[in-house]
Order: structure tokens, then C-alpha cells, then sequence
């Protein structure tokens, strides 16, 4: 018997992980080629945890950023799904006009907003049983093995995609981890402010090759073609994906 | 139903190695402490309502004398009322006690007696519970509620029960004060020596009327059915209730879990028939020392789904306090609306149904008010300018500000230094959170007026400033250089 290859044995490790194979799962494309491309799924699989992730400076002062990709996911996940997405937050609900620009509108987002920390998770678990939904994001400051197992279980079972807005430790059991920053934009020759920009880097992802995780984009958010797209290269901005030498 | 010693009962629950000496509770009335209550033993002694505090400590030195607490009364009796359901839906504190000791309970049983193997047995299941609570009882049954209160508190013991139509011989017997009548007035009826209701028949009406008022004869109409007194019930009847009584007091979660299953399946019979499905569901847990508990759920939406309205019981069921054991379940609709069948029928596969099942389990363990949909509501303030709506409501197309808004929105705005070279230029650095921001870039300014009604508030001029290390923020300034006061600078929100 021949040994297996090294794709074999990738797919018998993320079948133990819980993952289904590239080509069996439900996958939401979050519509960048750049990103999706680098994903082994061609997009979001479903049924799983991801974990977006703000960068957040040494001086300590938050920026908005992850909030944007998430709802940006979130629509995504809605408009696919043509059902609503659940965000628990944490302390105040996310400004809603702000996440409409990402198209998250009305009709797709319910806000529950727990009185106590505890009962974000079980919300999120509550709403992942839920095949009514399109996807369920929770605000979290760290979620330990067994919460994020619980997650990831459970979001496995429905098919329904689980986000965390998380600004703790890492989650352990998510599929991908993407790390989010506010980088200056671009001046547009009138003065003012330029279109959003963001650093993306995706520092973790199951079953891409040991040392293969670790992407990072500069990103544009374009309000007219309502479309997140790769800064195209300029001076010495980097254009193809880069190498972090962070492991995930 | 009387209980002859309510106030002194009450007091020797808490003290039942006092119950066998007197005790009598005062209240100041007609210049002097009187006698409220007695207690039995105090009765013995030849105590009596009515005499002054130090009479009563005279004949009986031993006495220990409590204030009266009728408030406190009163709420005991309610709690009877209540409890009292477990035999009829109509019951009633009888609030009439002027002059009579104790406190009463009207209970009406027409067409229930049946339920528990007839008007008997239910009046020595009756007794025998309240007893066991440490009550003095007395009860008794006939057609109409004056009789059955002459008979109750003046009637034969041996025999409570009135058979059917004779009331007007039984009453003819009983001494005046059975009537139901102020002492004043049946004082006056002693001393012109009608001793006996029958004595009162016998004398014509008008003359009845003429001498004492209207009341003397109303109450003997009453009493003797001519005239209908409606029991008003405690509780407004439901009309969608199920219950279920054990022989053995429960206790463990798990039994009481499989009783509420059970009630759960033979409301949703009922209501499947009427086509209607609950919006609230009340679930009384009723206890061996006659308290209960009350657990009350809320759905989004009408269901009779047994599964999920059990789900949704999951979580307060974990708070019954059993406390000796519970001895009956009571399920109650107190809200219904109407259901089809086919919405019934598709319970678990249609995306709505789940659903509102999920928001049903939020909301009773989070609170209702704790989840919304967010809408645009026409206001030029920030904060004003979204609205929450209930979850399961479906929201208009709506559009929001065409303009650029933060992701985050500071419930409050937080105060900054900012310095700005000129007027209505946005500022070159602001000092927020002990941090020393350096503007890079900045677009502004967005002036948002306060409604025209709202005279505390003042102009607001919106920059969306980017510092030096790309974050971007929402930052204002409230009233303007060179006015009254000088300008002040907020931060409201952060932009993606």
C-alpha cells in the first residue's frame, strides 16, 4: 500500500478536527478573490468558528475596524442565506447605521444584548441551534477550550457560522482567526478623508500547511462599489500576499 | 368558610408553643385599648372582642397581648382566596367582617363538588387542609352565599351541609346577627326582642323597611336566594386552565418537569380544538403549607407547541422552590391569540417557527426588551437617530443618513481636548483618554441641528478625523468660537 499523501493525511487531520472536507463544505465566499483564493474552501465555511480579532496598538485606544469586517462578513452570510444574522454584543449594540454601509440592514440583523457577560455564550449557542439564522456573532474578552468547543460543536451541527468578536486570548477551536486595523487612508486629492482602509492579516486557518497561515492584505473599502478590494500597489505598499512569520 | 381565629392563628404560627395560652390582639378604639381577636384558649377564660385591654388582662393575667395587624390579615385571607382555587375558580375574601371575629372565604361550587366525589367530601378535604395549617375552620355549604355564611358561623356543626331549598327553615333558627347585619342595627333588632331570624320574617316587609332600612331586607332576600348575590372571583376567570393534583407532594425537579409535560399535552389538546395558542402561561406550583409560586413565560408569538413552551418553562421551572412538596400544578393560558392548525402542524420545519422559537428562549431568560432590530428614525441627532423594534417585527425599507457613520456610538459623548487653529477648522491634536491624538487627516464639517423643541440642546459641527496611526474617530464641537461660552469638543464614535 502506498503511503498517503500529504493531502490525504491533511484531510483525515481536519476530519478529526471537525471539519469537513474542501469540497463537501458549505462555504461563504466573502467575495474578495484575493481572499477567498488563499482559503482553502474558496470562502467562509459554515459551520464552524472564526474569530475576527482588532488589532489594538500599544497605547491601548480601540478602532472600529473589526466591527467593519464583521458586519461586512455578516451581510455576506445574510445575503447568501436570504435569513437573518444574530449579533450579541457585549457592552452597548453596535451603531446600526454605521454597519448598514456593509449592507448589514434592518431586515438582517437582530441585536440581543445580555445584562450579564455569562450569558453571552450561552445566547450564541442558543442562536447557533438555530437554522433560522444566517450566521450568530458574539462580543467576547476571551472565550476559554471548553467555550469555544462548546461553539464550535455547535455551530458544526447546525451549519450555521459563528463569529466572535473577540478582544481576548485567542479561541483555540476557531477555523480561521483574522486580525483587523484601521490603517491611515488615502488622501484624496480634494483633502479630506479617503476611503476605509484596513490591514487584514489572517493569522490563523485550519487545514492550509503548517507555516502557510499568515496572510496579510491592505484592504479598501470602496462606498461606490460597495466592495472590499486589495489596495492596488502604490510606492511601497505591498501588493501580493505577504508572509507573516506569526503562527497562528 | 370561616376561619373563627385568623388574627391569633396567624400569630401562633410562628410561635406554636404559645398556642395553648391566651393571646389576644389590640387595637386602640373608643378611648381605650381593645380586644380584637382572641385565641381559644383566651375564649375559654371568657374573654371576649370587644372589651377594653384592661379588662381582659384583669380576668386573665396570663394573657400576652399582640397589636393588631389587619393589613396583615387581610393578606392571609387573599392568600386563602387563593389558595382556595384549587377548588373552584370563584372564590372571594369575604371583606364583610364588621363585628364578626375572624376572617371568611365564599367559595362558589356549583358544578365542581362532582370533581371531588361530591359536596361532602370536598368540605372535609376543605377543613381537614386548612386545619392542618393550624386554623381554626368552620364550613358549610348551601344554595345561597348569605345562608351558607349564617350556616357557617352559626349553623349545626354536625351537619353543615344544606340540602337543597331549605335554607328558610334553617335560617329561621339562627340568631339575628346571622344576617349579616352592622351590630348597631342587629342590636336594635335584639332589643325589640326579635331574637331569631325567623322572628324578622315573620314581620312584614314594608315595616321591615320602613323601621331599619333597606339593608335588613336585601341581606334576607339574599340569604333566602330570592335575590341573586354574585360572587365576584378573586382572579378573572381563565378560560384555558389545566391542573393536576398530586397524592403525594412532589418535589424533585425532574417529576415536576414529566407533570408539566403532562399539563403542557392536555392544554395544547384543548387549545388545538379552539385553534389558539398561548402568549403568556402562567404555571402556579401550589405547596403543602398552602403558599405557591407562580412562574409566568411570554412568547413572541401565539404557540401551543408542548416541546418549546416546556423549553421555555426549563429555566424558571430551576428556580421552584418544592419547599415540603407540591401538591398540585396549575396551568393557566392567560393570554391566548389565534393559531391555525397548519402552523401547528409544521412546528420544527418552517424557518419562521424556528425562529420565534429562538427568540422565545432569549427573551425569557435575557428579557424581552433585550433584543431589537434597529431602524432609522428621522432624527439629525446621532443618538436619537435609530429606533428599536420589536424582534419579531418585520421592518419598512428604510433608508439611513447617506453620510458616513461610526460602527460604534458612544452612549454618551466623551469630553476631549481639542486644540483647533481656526474656527470651524477641525482640531490639529485632542487629548482623549489621557492620549494625545495627532490629527492626519480630517472631513468636516457635518453640522447636526437638534430638533427645533429641544431647547437644551445646541448646534453640533461633526469631524471625521483620522490620526496619525489610521484610527478613525467621530469627533464634535458643541456652540461655537467667540459665542457666550466657549466651545466644547466631544468624542461620539469610532469609524471602522
Amino acid at each position: 500500500m502506498p503511503p498517503p499523501s500529504l493531502a490525504e493525511l491533511r484531510a483525515r487531520v481536519a476530519a478529526l478536527e471537525g471539519i469537513r472536507p474542501a469540497e463537501h463544505a458549505a462555504v461563504a465566499p466573502l467575495g474578495v478573490a484575493e481572499i477567498d483564493g488563499v482559503l482553502p474552501w474558496g470562502g467562509l465555511p459554515l459551520g464552524c468558528l472564526h474569530e475576527i480579532a482588532p488589532v489594538v496598538l500599544p497605547d491601548g485606544v480601540e478602532d472600529g475596524a473589526a466591527e467593519g469586517f464583521a458586519a461586512l462578513a455578516l451581510a455576506r452570510l445574510a445575503e447568501r442565506a436570504g435569513k437573518p444574522v444574530l449579533w450579541v454584543a457585549a457592552s452597548g449594540p453596535p451603531y446600526a447605521p454605521g454597519l448598514a454601509a456593509f449592507g448589514l440592514t434592518p431586515a438582517h440583523l437582530l441585536v440581543v444584548r445580555p445584562a450579564k457577560a455569562a450569558q453571552i455564550l450561552w445566547a450564541m449557542e442558543e442562536g447557533l441551534h438555530c437554522p433560522a439564522l444566517a450566521g450568530v456573532l458574539g462580543e467576547t474578552w476571551g472565550v476559554d477550550l471548553t467555550a469555544g468547543r462548546r461553539l464550535q460543536l455547535a455551530a458544526q451541527a447546525s451549519g450555521v457560522p459563528a463569529l466572535l468578536l473577540n478582544r481576548g486570548a485567542a479561541a483555540r477551536t476557531a477555523v480561521t482567526r483574522w486580525r483587523i486595523q484601521a490603517v491611515s487612508s488615502a488622501a484624496p486629492l480634494a483633502g479630506g478623508l479617503g476611503s476605509w482602509r484596513w490591514r487584514v492579516e489572517l493569522s490563523r486557518c485550519r487545514g492550509r500547511g503548517f507555516g502557510e497561515d499568515g496572510c496579510v492584505w491592505l484592504m479598501e473599502w470602496s462606498d461606490e462599489a460597495h466592495r472590499l478590494g486589495v489596495v492596488a500597489p502604490s510606492g511601497d505598499r505591498p501588493a501580493e500576499p505577504q508572509r507573516s512569520r506569526r503562527a497562528g | 368558610m370561616w376561619l373563627p381565629h385568623l388574627a391569633t392563628d396567624r400569630l401562633s404560627r410562628n410561635d406554636p408553643a404559645g398556642r395553648d395560652s391566651p393571646l389576644a390582639t389590640i387595637a386602640p378604639g373608643g378611648g381605650a385599648h381593645r380586644v380584637l381577636a382572641v385565641n381559644r384558649a383566651a375564649r375559654a377564660l371568657g374573654l371576649r372582642p370587644g372589651m377594653t385591654a384592661a379588662d381582659a388582662q384583669a380576668m386573665a393575667p396570663a394573657l400576652r397581648t399582640v397589636p393588631a395587624d389587619p393589613a396583615g390579615d387581610a393578606l392571609l385571607l387573599e392568600h386563602w382566596a387563593e389558595w382556595a382555587i384549587r377548588y373552584t375558580p370563584w372564590t372571594c375574601a369575604d371583606r364583610w367582617a364588621d363585628g364578626i371575629e375572624g376572617g371568611g372565604l365564599w367559595l362558589d361550587i356549583t358544578g365542581c363538588a362532582h370533581l371531588f366525589g361530591g359536596e361532602d367530601k370536598l368540605l372535609a378535604d376543605l377543613v381537614r387542609r386548612v386545619a392542618r395549617c393550624g386554623f381554626a375552620v368552620r364550613a358549610a355549604v348551601a344554595d345561597t352565599p348569605g345562608a351558607a355564611w349564617a350556616w357557617t358561623r352559626f349553623g349545626d356543626r354536625a351537619s353543615p351541609i344544606l340540602p337543597p331549598n331549605t335554607q328558610r327553615a334553617a335560617l329561621a333558627g339562627l340568631p339575628v346577627p346571622a344576617l349579616r347585619l352592622p351590630p348597631a342595627v342587629a342590636a336594635t333588632l335584639v332589643r325589640l326582642g326579635l331574637r331569631v331570624v325567623g322572628e324578622v320574617m315573620a314581620i312584614p316587609r314594608p315595616a321591615l323597611a320602613a323601621r331599619f332600612g333597606p339593608l335588613v331586607t336585601a341581606r334576607l332576600d339574599q340569604a333566602l336566594g330570592t335575590v341573586d348575590e354574585p360572587i365576584s372571583p378573586k382572579q378573572p376567570p381563565v378560560a384555558h386552565r389545566v391542573h393536576l393534583a398530586f397524592t403525594e407532594p412532589i418535589a424533585r425537579t425532574e417529576d415536576v418537569t414529566v407533570a408539566t409535560r403532562h399539563l403542557l399535552e392536555r392544554l395544547a389538546g384543548r387549545l388545538e380544538r379552539e385553534r389558539l395558542g398561548v402568549r403568556r402561561l402562567e404555571l402556579a406550583a401550589f405547596r403543602l403549607d398552602a403558599s405557591a409560586q407562580r412562574l409566568v413565560i411570554g412568547t413572541s408569538r401565539p404557540s401551543r407547541d408542548p416541546r418549546h413552551l416546556l423549553r421555555l418553562l426549563a429555566e424558571p421551572l430551576s428556580g421552584l422552590e418544592a419547599g415540603f412538596g407540591i401538591e398540585m400544578l396549575r396551568l393557566s393560558a392567560l393570554e391566548v391569540g389565534e393559531q391555525s392548525a397548519e402552523q401547528a402542524g409544521f412546528v420544527g420545519t418552517s424557518l419562521s417557527d424556528d425562529l420565534a422559537g429562538l427568540l422565545d428562549s432569549l427573551g425569557n431568560r435575557l428579557g424581552f426588551d433585550r433584543m431589537a432590530r434597529l431602524v432609522p428614525r428621522q432624527s439629525h441627532l446621532p443618538e436619537r437617530a435609530v429606533r428599536r423594534l420589536p424582534p419579531e417585527a418585520v421592518p419598512a425599507a428604510e433608508s439611513w443618513s447617506e453620510r458616513r457613520r461610526p460602527v460604534r456610538l458612544f452612549a454618551r459623548p466623551e469630553p476631549v481636548e481639542a486644540m483647533a487653529p481656526v474656527p470651524d477648522a477641525p482640531p490639529l491634536l485632542f487629548r482623549w483618554r489621557r492620549r494625545t491624538h495627532r490629527v492626519a487627516r480630517a472631513e468636516g464639517p457635518e453640522r447636526l441641528s437638534a430638533e427645533w423643541w429641544r431647547q437644551d440642546a445646541q448646534d453640533r459641527d461633526y469631524y471625521c478625523v483620522e490620526d496619525e496611526a489610521g484610527r478613525r474617530f467621530w469627533l464634535f464641537r458643541e456652540g461655537l468660537y467667540g459665542g457666550a461660552a466657549a466651545p466644547r469638543w466631544f468624542i461620539h464614535g469610532l469609524f471602522p
